[in-house]
């Protein structure tokens, strides 16, 4: 393969010297003339008929300018995202305590937040479900369709009760897990602004621009070309910036149309913790059987999400939970149900890992169990198991070369010094009151939306360069905090052998780029790059035939090969840079703009059965977790994690590590601490004070690897990389756990009453 | 009228004196406004909101020489003192050294928590030049970051600690 020149190195990023020095301009630092603002007025109580909306006492308040209902919507009073179920404002019901029932906009925030306090919703209270299991059960009051299922998935394969009555070892276990904020620091927010021709520009702290400019153009009843949505720079997204940043674009949109004015709306910490979205809490019943060799022949799975009041995104997190709810195992007999149930609560969506992470949890809790069972060592049981290349996943994939879970997992075995520590486990300072114990997990990732998304499944990109040689790269997919802006302009650089320094990514302009669907999925590098890839191409040829024209101009030796490096090509003696070549490009006249486009090659998953290529391509991950328990009070430390990664070829190797070790502890903080609580149908802590996340007291050591497995379609052979590092750290953490002092807890967040517990059942 | 030797120049609206970022300003605040939104009403930017309760460290500046959460400070009693916020530290052309050191170690992702992460580590090396990396953690476990696992942000500390030394 020839010599690669910016991808592959720890390039600085593009956008790191304007948030360390403040300069950055996220939403909210964002001002416009005459600019107004609003404030949501919320459902107080989980299911409410409305009867009546008034601003009588709210008008009072200094700077108060106006409310707006659902009767000023002159679009579709329906946020179009999978399904059209969620109103932009309720018009007779609001289903979750929280929910956005009007807005009221004022010259000053807090003037808004003052006046919404004050608007009165009269309302009578209907009966409400706050538990997704008793919501699917017969005699259920009914609140969403005639059974509560927003969504329902299959995979069968096989004959599932004939292998479970010949398997030598069976197990089987109920696991829960509880919801995860996902605590962006920057809150939710958006800017509308009203053009002169009627129509409307938006500035969204957003993952994915074109959701927001559907509802938008929806909600304003616009046609798209008189939308334009402006990305921001984003405060982080973890999936909490996918579907739910339209809703809020499209309330300011609203109350810009109603105002002629611009209007500011940014979320407070905790209506942003009450109404926008969430990790579903899960709930699973997985059974494993195996043969008397330890080999897996039989998986049952039961698996249903807390979908909330709305279905958002809970279709495709659901149909990805069920793809890979097995694990990254040859198994012949497979039956998967699942179920996105609907209660009063919180819509839940899209967050890192999207269904997996539940669904991981419990399998590889039980993987262990079951390895135990048979008197195996649980990484020796997984090595015998695991998919590798040519076998079929168990919806009948065949899995290509690009798959190095069995090296993962000895890699992660030897640097864990796994063997010795597992031996020595549990008894480890069995005599004081803390106990050490290591667990294990693998896990794979289908990368891209998969055949659920697959009509969304591609992105364009625009390549222009500049007089100066300068380089400017237009995409449809987002920079969040996780690299893209930089990773693209790797890319962009290494196509058109431009310096890295004269290439700018700019953030998303709906109106410059084709919708390129959502940034979500560890889609950006392998799409946004392929399509960056298709538009520099032509533009490659011609900056190459034309470099090739000047050297042999300047006398060079043309029967030498010419090598194009860093910006520079020379041959025989001479150089060019990449400057000089681009201006006689333009001397020439030539064509130094293009556009490139990707789609996804098709999948041919079948939804009635389960069975088909659900992805078009895997990353997988291996995990081994460290932890300290103490016996006394059931707090778990975790000490150390080593992990290690196939995501295709590392475009850029420090931010890789830097999503590697960013998943780690965002994993791990969704099993030990993240705990949020429900009572009645209302959340009691949505606050940082009360919702601990992890902080540098808590961080753990890291030992990270990157297997570099190239995927022939990918970009320079990458692959996905952003949800992966999260999704096998809970399981890990509740293995080393079990290792540690054999409780087995089958709740996320594993905390320290429900260890402790298990602790004190087992001495008794 | 003056109230603890502030100027009241209308009904709840006071004047004060405070130094920004090395310049001598008087600016006007309301009762019961916030430091932090003042002075992003000012113009300072840099200063972020993450949850105004207190929690996440995103609005931390640095008055009178101590670090402070400006979500949970009345403007008002930054009368008369010495504010530092992230703009005072560099510019993108010629940033502090600290911002060097993040820039560099990679420790910035969504970049929302790094204008407090930064006056944090700013705060502990004026007061200890050559921190531990336990001390590192400490003097930023205040600042929530949901982005990066931590570790690049202490690499950051200590690579800026060898460079100020």
């Amino acid at each position: 393969m020839e010599k690669l020149s910016f991808v592959g190195k720890s390039l600085p990023r593009k956008d790191a010297l304007i948030k360390v020095t403040g300069r950055a301009a996220y939403a909210d630092d964002r001002e416009f003339a005459g600019m107004l603002y609003a404030a949501a007025v919320r459902s107080p109580r989980p299911r409410i008929k409305i009867l009546s909306i008034s601003d009588a006492r709210a008008r009072h308040t200094s700077g108060y300018v106006t409310l707006v209902t659902y009767r000023d919507i002159k679009g579709v009073n329906k946020w179009p995202v999978v399904m059209q179920d969620y109103p932009f404002l309720p018009e007779k019901e609001a289903r979750f305590a929280g929910e956005t029932v009007a807005l009221v906009v004022a010259k000053t925030a807090a003037a808004a937040k003052a006046a919404a306090r004050l608007v009165e919703i009269k309302f009578k209270e209907l009966p409400f479900i706050d538990d997704p299991l008793k919501s699917l059960e017969k005699d259920s009051i009914k609140i969403y369709g005639k059974d509560n299922i927003i969504s329902s998935f299959v995979v069968k394969k096989g004959a599932v009760d004939k292998a479970f009555n010949n398997a030598a070892y069976v197990v089987e276990g109920e696991f829960s897990t509880n919801y995860q904020v996902h605590a962006y620091l920057e809150t939710q927010g958006a800017i509308a602004v009203p053009e002169p021709d009627g129509g409307v520009t938006v500035h969204s702290s957003t993952q994915c621009p074109f959701y927001v400019l559907d509802a938008v153009a929806a909600a304003l009843g616009l046609p798209y070309h008189k939308v334009k949505i402006l990305q921001t720079v984003t405060g982080g997204g973890f999936g909490g910036k996918e579907d739910v940043p339209a809703l809020v674009a499209s309330h300011a949109a609203l109350c810009a149309a109603k105002t002629g004015r611009p209007v500011k709306l940014i979320y407070g910490r905790k209506e942003d913790f009450q109404s926008m979205s969430k990790r579903h809490p899960g709930w699973a019943r997985v059974a494993y059987g195996a043969d008397k060799n330890g080999r897996l022949i039989a998986c049952r799975v039961k698996y249903v999400l807390d979908g909330g009041a709305y279905a958002t995104l809970s279709p495709i997190v659901l149909w990805r939970g069920t793809v890979h709810a097995a694990g990254p195992y040859k198994i012949a007999n497979v039956s998967i149900e699942t179920y996105a149930a609907a209660t009063n609560k919180v819509p839940c969506g899209a967050f890192r890992g999207f269904g997996q992470p539940q669904i991981c949890f419990a399998q590889e809790s039980l993987i262990d169990e079951l390895a135990a069972k048979i008197g195996m060592d649980p990484v020796d049981f997984r090595m015998k198991n695991m998919l590798e290349p040519g076998d079929k996943t168990v919806t009948g994939q065949r899995i290509n070369s690009s798959c190095g879970l069995k090296e993962l997992v000895g890699v992660v075995r030897k640097r864990s010094g796994w063997d010795k520590k597992k031996a020595e486990g549990f008894r480890l300072k069995a005599e004081s009151d803390k106990a050490r114990g290591i667990g294990f997990s693998a896990t794979y990732y289908g990368v891209g939306l998969g055949a659920k998304g697959r009509y969304l499944d591609r992105a364009g990109a625009l390549v222009n360069i500049y007089k100066d040689s300068s380089v400017c790269v237009n995409v449809g997919n987002t920079e969040m905090g996780q690299g893209a802006l930089t990773v693209l302009a790797q890319i962009a650089a290494e196509t058109l052998n431009a310096p890295y320094e004269s290439v700018r990514v700019e953030e998303v302009d709906s109106s410059k780029v084709p919708d390129s669907g959502p940034t979500v999925a560890s889609r950006t590098t392998l799409m946004s790059g392929n399509a960056i890839i298709e538009a520099a191409t032509p533009l490659r040829g011609r900056i190459f035939k034309t470099a090739f024209n000047l050297l042999t101009a300047k006398g060079a030796d043309f029967s030498r090969p010419m090598v194009a490096s860093k910006g520079a090509f020379s041959m025989g003696g001479k150089t060019v840079t990449f400057r000089e070549v681009t201006a006689e490009c333009w001397n020439l006249r030539q064509k130094m703009s293009e556009q490139g486009w990707y789609a996804a090659p098709r999948t041919t998953f079948k939804m009635e059965n389960g069975q088909g290529d659900a992805y078009v391509i895997y990353s997988y991950s291996a995990d081994a977790a460290e932890v300290e328990v103490d016996l006394k009070t059931g707090v778990t430390k975790v000490l150390k994690i080593w992990a290690a990664y196939d995501v295709g070829k590392i475009v850029n190797p420090r931010l890789a590590m830097g999503q590697a070790q960013g998943g780690i502890l965002q994993g791990m903080s969704w099993a030990l601490y993240e705990n949020l609580v429900y009572k009645n149908g209302i959340m009691v802590n949505p606050n940082f004070t009360d919702y601990v996340i992890a902080t540098t007291a808590d961080k753990p050591e890291y030992d990270i690897t990157f297997l570099e497995k190239p995927y022939a379609e990918g970009p320079y052979k990458a692959k996905g990389m952003g949800e992966v590092p999260l999704i096998g750290v809970a399981p890990a953490v509740a293995n080393a756990i079990a290792n540690a002092c054999g409780a087995r807890v089958r709740l996320v967040p594993l905390l320290p009453e429900k260890v402790w517990k298990e602790i004190r059942m087992m001495k008794n | 009228m003056k109230k603890n030797n502030i100027l009241e120049v209308k009904n709840g609206v006071f004047e004060i004196t405070l130094t920004i970022n090395g310049e001598k300003l008087v600016l006007s605040t309301k009762n019961g406004e916030s430091l932090l939104d003042a002075l992003r009403r000012w113009g300072l930017k840099g200063v972020k909101k993450g949850c105004d309760t207190g929690d996440c460290g995103s609005c931390t500046v640095i008055v009178n020489g101590t670090p402070v959460l400006g979500c949970l400070v009345p403007a008002v009693a930054a009368h008369d003192g010495d504010i530092i916020t992230i703009e005072g530290l560099g510019t993108v052309q010629k940033p502090h050294p600290i911002q060097k050191a993040f820039v560099e170690a990679g420790a910035v992702q969504c970049g929302f928590c790094i204008p407090g992460m930064i006056l944090s580590s700013k705060h502990l090396l004026d007061r200890m030049p050559n921190p531990s990396e336990a001390e590192i953690r400490k003097a930023l476990d205040g600042n929530l970051c949901r982005c990066t696992g931590y570790v690049k942000q202490i690499e950051a500390v200590k690579m800026a600690a060898k460079r100020l030394r």
